[in-house]
């Protein structure tokens, strides 16, 4: 398998992808159309708004929780997990969350593994890993093959190829399938099926992700659509399931209003088609289901997340990719323009702890604070409160404790001595009128470039005479000041 | 230091001196809006899974082998794989013999490794049971055994399931409470919600991805 080049990289800053992005009207128009529908899916599936806040609240509740004692349950659910047979492991970094997953495929001599939808292993970029190694993993999910098959990364997390139009897919399965062109999604997707079945037969080790992990039962629950989730921890004989360590909830009954609340917010849904909960390997009086089952639990930066209050509400997360559905910045620039596995808003506030906000220096200010985010997130995530934080993270001076994994990237120390300039003419009347004076009187001498601003402003220029000076002139002829 | 020591420190050392959250689980917020009257379950379950293209059928407990074999025929199926160590099974079993019926009635009787290319090529259809159906979402709950293991309601193009009408619970919740789940699951539990679907292209939604393209359930009213 050819190693992925993401279009991604072909542009490396923020800004450069973002003018890309909306330079690309049919980018655009596939963020746009695929946006509204899913925003107003997501408002038809909460009618009663008493009903949804009440379930929010719930949400956060319960995540929050599972939070304040999340070692006890981390080591809750390894013990339960065990004693369903199920082999559990830690990773603190990507590297070893690979060399794990690599280790138990080799035990078995794996050669073909089949995947189902991980974000976890998106940031583990476990495909090249192991297909550095020779061994093909394939992605199964519609959306990811697609993705996979133009050497892409996903640009949305629920929706991984929602930048493509039928059309586009159609071109692509006929130059890398060699299947006769198509706009008809249906036969689109039967191509998809015929192929994958094979997959799903030949393959040594099936892969997923985990939607929320049950400490008190030892179960794994998976929701998904296509089936395909279920064919990949069904059909191989080994399912390896890898997952962040904020997954794990206490009990049970968290996953009716959490499944509820995923699934409605995500894509309007009542329900899945599928809700998979597994909680063992077969059993020897079983026919079917794997043999072995393990969980690799990855930190990757989250245990760095958890370590400050404030962004520990990151962890809460879900995955359900309203806040970006309801973004007025994803819906324009697209997933790629993030650059990273995770985009939109929540992108922005998870990816500083594990890439470090030094190589994201520009999303925490990607964006307009207008609120919808938070507005719709399931589990109550403060998305631009986070913001707001990461912005002061990113320009704090190297003598101030960083707090954030990166921190500090934007810190400038001319932009901080004009901020101080600005605040001392402003705190002292006798100084300010000398600048005053002399701005009114020099103007003809105002720079006519000011950085970016100019780029698409015109200089701004001081008047003649100031409003002071104005407002005092009206006093005079008008007599009195207003009471 | 193992990963898993360095992680659990980590965590620990970042809660230090902070108490867990009491449990505030307020069940009402997930059982209140989703109650029905008994006359109105099986109309909600049936609307909300029509609308994801299932075929929904009302019978009873004495006729339903009979709307089987006419459903088969319809399609022109001519094999069903189903549990003969199961009571429906049998009955199905039963009366396809004394009307000779035109179907090979398969067993999954053997390891998945033993026929999986079978299975997954020569298989045109299901039926099993299952263990209840949720009215809020429009849910079958299906526990796969040695009778019925998971495949079998994945892998053939057709799905044909059996619910009682008497084990439809009007929410999740209330049917994790009913069955105890909590004091043990089985390997495998499914909530299963229609045939399989994906809108990963342009948002279009296509039936049968990867799963059946047609689910069909069969309601016995009588029991």
């Amino acid at each position: 398998m050819s190693r992925r080049i993401p279009v991604t990289e072909l542009t490396p800053d923020f800004r450069g992808r973002a003018e890309e992005a909306l330079a690309d009207g049919q980018l655009r128009n596939n963020f746009r159309v695929a946006m509204d529908s899913l925003m107003s899916k997501r408002a038809n599936a909460f009618q009663d708004a008493d009903e949804r806040e009440g379930l929010r609240e719930l949400g956060n509740r319960i995540k929050a929780g599972a939070l304040s004692h999340l070692p006890d349950l981390l080591e809750q659910l390894e013990q339960t997990l065990t004693a369903n047979g199920v082999k559990v492991h830690w990773a603190e970094t990507l590297e070893e969350a690979n060399t794990l997953v690599h280790g138990i495929i080799e035990a078995r001599q794996g050669r073909q593994v089949v995947k189902g939808k991980s974000m976890v292993s998106e940031e583990m970029e476990m495909n090249d890993y192991l297909a550095e190694r020779g061994i093909e993993c394939l992605e199964s999910d519609m959306g990811e093959y697609i993705v996979q098959l133009d050497n892409e990364k996903p640009s949305h997390i629920i929706m991984p190829a929602i930048h493509k139009n039928a059309r586009q897919v159609s071109k692509l399965f006929h130059d890398k399938l060699g299947e006769p062109e198509t706009e008809d999604v249906n036969q689109l997707i039967q191509v998809g099926r015929r192929t994958l079945r094979q997959k799903f037969m030949d393959a040594d080790v099936g892969v997923s992700g985990v939607n929320f992990a049950i400490a008190e039962t030892g179960t794994l629950l998976l929701v998904e659509n296509e089936g395909n989730g279920r064919m990949s921890t069904t059909v191989p004989p080994v399912h390896i399931a890898v997952t962040g360590i904020e997954k794990v909830v206490a009990n049970l009954r968290d996953v009716v209003p959490l499944v509820s609340l995923l699934t409605r917010s995500a894509l309007g849904q009542p329900i899945t088609t599928y809700v998979n909960l597994i909680s063992g390997p077969r059993k020897p009086d079983e026919l079917d289901g794997p043999e072995e089952v393990h969980l690799v639990l990855l930190d990757n930066g989250r245990s760095g997340a958890f370590a400050d209050a404030q962004m520990r509400q990151t962890l809460n997360c879900i995955r359900c990719g309203a806040c970006m559905n309801h973004c007025p910045v994803y819906t324009r620039v697209g997933g790629h323009t993030y650059g990273e596995v995770y985009p939109g808003p929540i992108g922005k506030i998870i990816t500083p702890h594990m890439a470090g906000l030094d190589n994201v220096p520009d999303h925490p200010s990607a964006s307009s604070l207008c609120g919808a985010c938070g507005d719709v997130c399931p589990v109550k995530i403060p998305i631009p409160e986070l913001l707001q934080r990461l912005r002061q993270e990113n320009v704090k001076s190297p003598e101030q404790p960083q707090q954030v994994k990166g921190g500090g990237a934007k810190f400038s120390r001319t932009e901080r001595w004009i901020w101080r300039g600005w605040q001392t003419l402003n705190t002292r009347p006798t100084l300010y009128r000398s600048f005053l004076w002399a701005a009114t009187r020099f103007r003809a001498l105002s720079p006519k470039k000011a950085g970016p601003w100019t780029e698409n402003h015109s200089a701004p220029v001081p008047a003649r005479r100031s409003l002071h000076d104005l407002a005092a002139e009206h006093l005079n002829q008008k007599g009195g000041r207003p009471s | 230091m193992s990963a898993r020591a360095n992680i659990l420190g980590k965590l620990r050392n970042s809660l230090a001196g902070t108490t867990p959250r009491p449990d505030e689980f307020d069940e009402r917020l997930v059982t209140e809006p989703w109650r029905y009257a008994s006359e109105n379950r099986i109309t909600r379950l049936r609307s909300l899974m029509e609308a994801v293209q299932t075929e929904v059928h009302l019978c009873c407990s004495d006729n339903w082998p009979e709307l089987v074999a006419g459903l088969l025929a319809e399609r022109g199926i001519t094999n069903l794989l189903c549990a003969p160590g199961k009571e429906h099974g049998r009955a199905l079993q039963t009366h396809f013999e004394a009307t000779e019926q035109n179907v090979r009635l398969m067993a999954y009787d053997r390891p998945v490794e033993a026929w999986k290319e079978e299975l997954f090529r020569n298989v045109d259809a299901s039926l099993t049971g299952t263990v209840g159906g949720i009215a809020a979402t429009g849910t079958l709950v299906l526990w796969p055994d040695r009778h019925e293991p998971r495949l079998m309601s994945l892998v053939p193009p057709v799905h044909i399931a059996l619910l009682k009408a008497s084990e439809i619970h009007d929410n999740l919740y209330d049917m994790m409470v009913a069955q105890d789940w909590a004091a043990g699951l089985p390997t495998n539990v499914l909530l299963v919600s229609g045939p399989s679907k994906t809108a990963d292209i342009e948002q279009v939604l296509a039936y049968g991805a990867h799963g059946p393209r047609e689910l069909i359930v069969l309601v016995l009213e009588d029991v």
